[in-house]
């Protein structure tokens, strides 16, 4: 029981230790001053995925990094940059992993975009065999 | 033709088997690389970290021969466990040039102070504004970088003591 609150107390120690004693960059918990601008960088920030918390989005995190980014999407945005050049200023540094809707024509990508018509193909195929087979019968 | 049919089920399920082992053998990797490797220096200016080392910008990185740049904090434990080996390396004559991350000007005397000072200039990182540029995603990170200014190698993580060898011959490339 003593070993496991010690283990217990340990893996609550290091998540401590590894936080900043910095406060968050200018933006990263302030909204922009214009509406319109802020509600684009919501939703560009939805999108895009923290380094830290490899699961979560910018939007989500709490980690000082994703802070860090939401301040730099504001920033960008706030001087009139398109939520697209902020997202491909990211991805030229990070790749499309960075990006919650990655392209299409991505070697990686468009498999998944293809396989599910591939398959309703296949299925239409099959269930056509069928068809046939049981007007036959009659 | 449909005798061949037969094992289609069999052959689906072999793939979705073998997907599924490479998944349990080899785990997803974690680590983001950065797309920046292979490309330019990106432009930027941090001002000293400390009074005792100049400011830093992607100009003093054209160096003509080749040099590191360490992303550190004074708050990052596994930048203690590198120490001894960016010494080493500085001792083999290589330069240095170091990033502070979110850290304080008084943490970062500290921090050098009881692990030692193996850099040149420390351009201090307070909002991962230069970190974000360079597609870094975390404490320690060194960069390799030519004597024009091109990033020709990213080592994500602390730097081991099997690593510094590796380093020497990269830098030993790039020349």
């Amino acid at each position: 029981m003593k070993r496991f609150l010690v283990l217990l107390l340990m893996c609550l120690a290091a998540p401590i230790a590894a936080q900043t004693g910095l406060p968050p960059a200018p933006y990263a918990n302030k909204q922009l001053a214009d509406p319109q601008q802020e509600a684009a960088a919501r939703s560009l920030m939805e999108e895009l995925r923290c380094l830290k918390c490899q699961s979560q989005s910018i939007a989500d995190s709490n980690a000082p990094m994703a802070g860090d980014m939401r301040s730099q999407v504001r920033e960008r945005i706030a001087v009139g940059e398109t939520p697209e050049a902020v997202r491909s200023w990211l991805i030229e540094r990070y790749g499309n992993w960075v990006s919650y809707d990655p392209p299409i024509a991505s070697a990686v990508t468009w498999p998944l975009w293809i396989a599910p018509i591939f398959l309703l193909l296949a299925a239409m195929w099959l269930a056509r065999g069928r068809f046939r087979k049981s007007k036959g019968d009659k | 033709m449909n005798r061949w049919l037969l094992w289609l089920p069999l052959v689906l399920f072999g793939i979705f088997f073998a997907a599924v082992a490479t998944g349990l053998v080899m785990p997803k990797d974690d680590i983001i690389e950065s797309k920046m490797v292979g490309k330019q220096m990106p432009a930027f200016a941090l001002p000293a970290a400390i009074e005792q080392r100049p400011s830093l910008s992607n100009a003093d990185l054209v160096k003509g021969k080749p040099t590191l740049l360490n992303v550190f904090a004074s708050w990052c434990v596994p930048c203690i466990a590198e120490a001894p080996q960016l010494l080493a390396l500085q001792r083999a004559g290589v330069e240095i040039n170091g990033i502070a991350s979110r850290d304080t000007p008084e943490d970062i005397a500290n921090f050098l102070n009881r692990w030692g000072n193996p850099y040149a200039r420390i351009g201090t990182d307070t909002t991962s504004k230069v970190q974000l540029e360079l597609g870094s995603s975390g404490v320690p990170e060194t960069f390799v970088i030519d004597g024009n200014g091109t990033i020709v190698h990213q080592h994500i993580g602390d730097i081991r003591q099997e690593d510094v060898a590796k380093l020497l011959k990269l830098l030993e490339d790039a020349g």
